[in-house]
């Protein structure tokens, strides 16, 4: 019998297999950062180890990093101490590392696809769980805990148990004006945040095949939003045209052979998957959130639930405290719901195409009164990018704040924060309680809808938009 | 790491589903660069609710969590794990984990047990009915005990094996350094390095 994209990946990188353990899987990339990974290093000091492969290991600052002011000391000392901590780890074991100020700096999952040091049918990990971003290359990306960081640095392996595979076929076309982000919200939405546990998704069918780089990317990474591990995409001409030429992808003769065996890596048509979810692309809509979880959302069009809505117990207690926390009646049209503040950044999209489509909706346009509107590119790259295409003279003219790259309001470590009780409709991947910060009440949306929504001031599309000035 | 073969501890009654790590511990510990001390910042948010069970004195010497299933769902992050351990947790108890949650407390030992939900609305009714009432949890037989209740609870056969051995991950990966060589020494050459 065939085998799933995910398996073939997993084959290739098995050191050592035994009957009742774990298989022990090599490790192509592993990425760290300043959060999950001082008490890996401090493990290693403790027990006398070194990094086995410093040079397939890579560090970036990101998730506390300041995005105004970067030329001065990061001035929240706890912070500041995560960071120096980094540093030191980097240099006394000998791993390269992007900090604060250079180019290539910024969120670890944007920094590495967009140097070309994710490829096709490689094993990545990191300490943080949107690593499953890296899989719309067709490489078999996840998260891990400290104490696997530690493990990986120690022996550049991971003894796992083979995960399940899912196929989210996605069929037909995507409406115009229905992105990624709609797509992985709705998909969230119908298989729940626990239905993805214990398996890697791969995503197919015709409307992930016209997804782009940067849209796959987004789609893989909320893969984890559904409890998957992992979340993947065949590699296919889209993948390699975005690798060719990228700082770390193969060149010359490695290219064609590498080109060679990437395009082995696909789903064997005789293979099978342990669940299969179908999605009808043409059904999808622009599709928010309500709740305090990912997978509580609807189409913007359509009104804030109620817990009697649903038949799960489970689910009416859920639905009832989120609706509480949220500040919502049941009932109420999603583009009634009035917002304070708009955050347009993050993994989930923060990459140049984000931005762009971001910009277009700005263009000619202002953010409404009471809205404070905050543009974070996912990486100094990024935002170089967005600089040359003059998308913020577009942000700052409407009004928006153009600020330095890193994970910012995405999870509120660093100074951007929503204030308690306040609003926001926020283009990143979680909506916890308390995720922006403490007290904070998140709406996950796209990125044309977040920048709609600054617009109006409450939650809509680009299609409720009146047209712009001067057009 | 210490060896874990049978527990014997009083238990909270955590009556909340999908019991998310931000929860369990708010981004703001992250910052924290120690790997210990963080019992301060378990459930921290929910904590400052005076009526939390957490502050009912009744529950002050707990060991043993039993939760609604979905526990530790969204973020890796292992401090969710420390912060459980550092408070004196020494199990949780649930229907349904969250993976990543369950792999981060296998790998330092930290017990997470899965168990029917009837059994856990079980426990619930008994612990709040006499919260003294004491639990045991024995990973060698596989069951949780309490009262006239003995009920079977599932655990990864290889973590198990570990935790009862107290053996630490690393030491068992090192001594297959050999074959990890042999591995290395067949990669391509166009794959990518950072250096
Ligand atoms: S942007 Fe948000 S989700 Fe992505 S790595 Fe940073 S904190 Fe995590």
């Amino acid at each position: 019998m065939g085998k799933t994209l995910a398996e073939k990946v997993w084959d290739a990188h098995v050191v050592r297999s035994a009957e009742g353990e774990p298989d022990l899987l090599f490790i192509d990339l592993h990425l760290i950062h300043e959060v999950t990974s001082p008490q890996a290093f401090d493990g290693l000091r403790d027990a006398g180890r070194r990094v086995r492969r410093p040079d397939l290991t890579l560090a970036t600052e990101d998730h506390n990093v300041p995005t105004f002011d970067i030329d001065k000391p990061i001035a929240d000392p706890i912070s500041r101490a995560q960071v120096q901590a980094l540093r030191t780890n980097a240099a006394e074991f000998g791993v390269s590392i992007y900090s604060l100020g250079d180019i290539e700096q910024g969120i670890v999952h944007v920094v590495g696809p967009q140097l070309g040091l994710t490829q096709p049918g490689m094993t990545v990990v990191c300490g943080d769980s949107h690593t499953s971003t890296h899989g719309a290359f067709g490489a078999l990306a996840f998260g891990i805990g400290t104490s696997e960081v530690e493990h990986v640095l120690a022996t550049q392996t991971l003894p796992l148990k083979r995960f399940k595979t899912m196929a989210v076929e996605v069929e037909g076309d995507l409406p115009e004006g229905v992105t990624a982000k709609d797509l992985i919200l709705a998909v969230i939405a119908k298989i729940g945040t626990g239905g993805g546990q214990g398996y890697v998704l791969e995503y197919r069918g015709k409307a992930v095949r016209a997804l782009s780089m940067e849209a796959r990317m987004t789609v893989c990474n909320m893969s984890i939003e559904a409890g998957a591990r992992a979340g993947l995409i065949a590699p296919d001409d889209i993948t390699f045209d975005y690798l060719k030429g990228r700082d770390r992808a193969p060149s010359g003769a490695d290219w064609d052979t590498a080109v060679a065996y990437w395009r082995t890596l696909v789903t064997d048509a005789d293979a099978s998957f342990d669940q299969i979810v179908t999605i009808d692309a043409a059904s999808l809509s622009p599709f928010v959130t309500w709740g305090t979880n990912p997978g509580q959302g609807v189409p913007l069009s359509s009104n804030v639930p109620s817990p009697s809505d649903y038949a799960d117990e489970g689910d009416r207690v859920a639905a009832a405290s989120a609706l509480e926390y949220m500040g919502l009646v049941a009932g109420t049209a999603m583009k009634d719901i009035t917002v304070d503040t708009v955050f347009i950044g993050s993994c989930t999209n923060g990459r140049i195409e984000d931005l762009r489509a971001a910009a277009e909706v700005f263009q000619g346009r202002t953010v409404a009164a009471g809205v404070t509107a905050l543009v974070v590119p996912g990486s100094v790259r990024v935002r170089l990018e967005a600089e040359a295409e003059g998308l913020d003279k577009i942000f700052t003219a409407s009004g928006a704040e153009w600020r330095n790259a890193g994970c910012s309001m995405c999870l509120a470590m660093n100074a951007d924060k929503v204030a308690p009780g306040q609003r926001s409709a926020s283009t990143s991947n979680r909506n916890f309680e308390g995720r922006q910060g403490p007290g904070s009440r998140t709406h996950l949306v796209s990125p044309q809808v977040a920048a709609a929504t600054a617009v109006l001031g409450h939650l809509a599309s680009p299609a409720d938009l009146p047209a712009p000035a001067g057009v | 790491m210490e060896k874990f073969t049978v527990h014997t501890g009083r238990a909270l009654p955590l009556r909340r589903s999908n019991v998310d790590t931000d929860q369990i511990i708010p981004a703001e510990y992250l910052k924290r660069i120690t790997r210990h001390g963080y019992e301060d910042a378990l459930f921290s948010a929910w904590r400052k609710n005076p009526d939390f069970i957490l502050n009912d004195p009744r529950y002050s010497e707990v060991s043993v969590l039993v939760a609604g299933p979905d526990f530790g769902t969204g973020s890796s992050r292992e401090h969710a794990v420390w912060a459980l351990q550092d408070y004196g947790f020494k199990v949780v108890l649930s229907s349904r984990f969250a993976d990543i949650f369950r792999g981060n407390s296998g790998k330092i030992g930290f017990l997470t047990a899965v168990v029917a939900h009837d059994v856990v609305e079980q426990i619930w009714d008994m612990i709040e009915a006499d919260p003294s009432t004491e639990i045991t949890v024995d990973l060698v037989d596989r069951v949780v005990r309490m009262g006239d209740l003995e009920a079977p609870f599932e655990v990864d056969d290889y973590v198990r094996w570990r935790l009862i051995e107290g053996l630490d991950d690393i030491g068992i990966t090192l001594q297959s350094a050999d074959l990890i060589g042999e591995f290395e020494a067949k990669r391509p050459s166009y794959m990518p390095t950072t250096a």
